[in-house]
């Protein structure tokens, strides 16, 4: 791995549920203990059911929410944040630095302000502009780059269509120049042919500006095509994460291989029913003991319901947290 | 004999700007146990042709006079959907012979009423069991999709039923009144893939044992490749290929169709690059001449393309496609 962008150690979203006059408060462990590096320059893929903590971790990271326990460290080059003390200026200056994609292009945008006002609203709020000349310089940079057509900048959102929505919504996160982009569910809510669009664009914009991507999807064939790493998320803790490739020709936790399966292939002849998962995610507010998978593992022992596995080296470049995903490998 | 026969229809929308084609020259049957897909980007008209089954659609919509929608439910005359006048005699399509369900189960549920007393308000409405009759059928539809402690369930609210639950109980509740068509509207976008594939076994399951014919409309095209026997590729409006799963999957013949598959990420194959399908979908106010897909097509031939509607030609037995530049042994349908 080259080295890390952003790098977690145990990290930690709790939330309070209530409060009790004598003993521990119960909470809601939205992120659990999760150790993660995001390699500088790479395409990461997190994936994992809804309730899974996927957009939880990437805002934390983002610190939109609020870390609990663990530590977080951004570090790209030029400045070294520890992301769970940030406050004040550096805090205003990771924010230039960390910047978020949303997934509804339609509930995103502001329909009261021109497409030049929604991307220029960092550069001003930030201050890291000083004059309308030098805001528009860097607006219709960044359009341009965005493949956004000039003239439409004095247009107001309703305009577009769903794929140049979301083209609008990147401009607007890149325009500070960021070096660290979580794009959450960037693509969900759009067709096919649009989302090959976008997935292509920020691509090129990743070689091109030289960026890093937490690329959060439910879509496990999405991810298999863009990303360069990806992490399992499974009740707010990573059951694997590893290379794509490795990942997806010889996955080894259980719940990555039942998620695999799941996908409904192309080829009408290949009724895969193998590792079909049975029941729903548990509530995270009462997680099962032990592995959080065991009630829903098709291979779960004893051990599975008492002792948590760690996320632990396999081989190669993959990590699993699975007591026995050496025993369970399929010939 | 086909349960429902869609000839020639064409449906528009009167609004401020005009008259709006959204639906043109549909046609497709579907028979008792079949499952026919129906794929195509939003703005398609996926939707609009599914309503129409059910004349769900707006006060503002238009049906061409040349259009029908032939209803051949069992030990009932033949009846053309379309020619139904007054609100009451829709019934009989709406939650009778014809049933729907939604992709957004949390908002087809009425969120005050239990689950129960929805099913047994729909029950009682197309047919004249008693309370309790209604009650029974109710818990055991709930058992026959899988939720445990039906009973318990019955009497619950739709916010106390996970996503996938809703969507298991919307399916139990469309399924109860024993409707010979169920139209299938995105009923797995909103899902988890987990929780798709359950409501997708679940489904094959209930075809094989009610037999009753389904109208599956989807985006993806994975799950129409599990789930349907016959596919139709939709765009701006119109029936661009139609065929079984296997041939338009396989060999696709019209080059939305193929556009569609090179767009989409294939787990087969990781290195293939995702090919968007050129330009923009055109607006409904500025709809192409001739064929609806020329203004997107990397076939296009001047000339005709842009001013001739081509017509339904045969690619193979039971495949047909709408394109001018089919292979030479194509032949007019």
């Amino acid at each position: 791995m080259n080295t890390a962008l952003v790098s977690l150690d145990t990290l930690s979203v709790h939330y309070p549920l209530g409060r009790r006059l004598i003993g521990k408060a119960p909470v809601l462990k939205a992120i659990d203990r999760v150790s993660i590096d995001i390699p500088k320059g790479s395409f990461f893929g997190l994936v994992g059911e809804s309730g899974s903590g996927k957009t939880t971790l990437g805002r934390a990271i983002l610190r939109a929410a609020p870390i609990s326990g663990g530590a977080a460290r951004y570090s790209d080059g030029e400045v070294d944040y520890d992301l769970t003390t940030l406050a004040k200026d550096n805090l205003r200056d990771y924010r230039k630095r960390a910047q978020l994609i949303f997934q509804d292009p339609y509930a995103a945008l502001s329909p009261r302000m021109t497409v030049r006002d929604i991307i220029a609203e960092p550069l001003e709020v930030m201050g890291l502009t000083r004059t309308r000349e030098e805001t528009d310089t860097r607006v219709r940079e960044i359009a341009a780059k965005c493949r956004l057509n000039l003239e439409h900048l004095r247009r107001f959102p309703h305009a577009f269509s769903g794929g140049q929505r979301q083209r609008i919504s990147i401009a607007r996160a890149l325009v500070t120049g960021p070096k660290f982009v979580v794009a959450d569910e960037s693509v969900a809510a759009l067709d096919v042919s649009i989302q090959a669009d976008i997935l292509n664009l920020l691509k090129s914009l990743q070689r091109d500006l030289d960026l890093t991507f937490l690329f959060i999807s439910h879509d496990l064939s999405v991810v298999a095509h863009v990303c360069d790493y990806v992490a399992v998320l499974y009740l707010g803790s990573i059951v694997e994460v590893a290379p794509t490739r490795e990942l997806f020709a010889r996955p080894k936790h259980p719940y990555t291989r039942a998620l695999l399966s799941a996908i409904p292939s192309l080829d009408p002849d290949d009724t895969r029913k193998t590792q079909r998962l049975e029941g729903e995610i548990p509530s995270p507010a009462n997680p099962p003991a032990g592995c959080r998978f065991h009630t829903r593992c098709p291979v779960a022992q004893d051990r599975c319901g008492a002792d948590t596995p760690i996320l632990d080296h396999a081989d190669g470049n993959a990590h699993v947290a699975c007591h026995f995903w050496r025993e369970n490998l399929p010939g | 004999m086909s349960l429902i026969e869609v000839k020639n229809l064409t449906i528009r929308f009167k609004t401020d700007e005009g008259l709006i084609t959204a639906v043109e020259d549909v046609n497709f049957d579907i028979a008792p146990g079949e499952v026919l897909g129906l794929v195509g980007e939003s703005g398609s008209g996926k939707s609009v042709t599914a309503k129409a089954l059910m004349r769900l659609n707006g006060g503002n919509t238009v049906y061409d006079p040349a259009s029908h929608i032939m209803l051949n439910a069992p030990d009932r005359e033949p009846l053309d959907v379309l020619s139904l006048k007054r609100e009451r005699d829709m019934i009989l399509v709406r939650g009778g012979a014809i049933s729907m369900i939604f992709q957004e189960p949390m908002a087809s549920f009425a969120p005050a009423i239990s689950i129960g007393k929805q099913m047994i308000e729909q029950l009682q409405l197309h047919s004249d069991m008693s309370k309790k009759r209604a009650r029974e059928i109710g818990i055991e539809m709930l058992e026959r999709v899988g939720i445990s402690e039906p009973a318990k369930r019955f009497d619950q609210y739709a916010f106390e039923f996970s996503g996938g639950m809703r969507q298991r109980a919307m399916i139990a509740m469309a399924l109860s009144t024993k409707p010979k068509l169920l139209i299938a509207d995105e009923p797995t976008t909103a899902l988890d893939v987990t929780i798709q594939a359950q409501v997708i076994d679940l489904m094959k399951d209930l075809v094989r044992e009610f037999g009753m014919g389904i109208l599956f409309i989807t985006h993806d095209l994975g799950v129409i490749a599990q789930t349907a026997d016959r596919v139709a590729v939709m765009y701006l409006g119109r029936i661009v290929e139609t065929g079984a799963v296997r041939q338009v999957i396989t060999r696709p013949a019209h080059p939305y169709t193929q556009g569609l598959l090179n767009a989409l990420p294939r787990l087969d194959d990781l290195d293939a690059p995702l090919v968007p399908v050129a330009g923009d979908i055109p607006s409904p106010l500025e709809r192409p001449l001739g064929c609806v897909f020329h203004t997107r097509c990397d076939r296009f031939i001047k000339g005709i393309c842009n001013l001739q509607v081509p017509e339904r030609t045969v690619v193979e037995e039971g495949h047909t496609a709408r394109c001018f530049d089919l292979t030479q042994d194509a032949r007019v349908a």
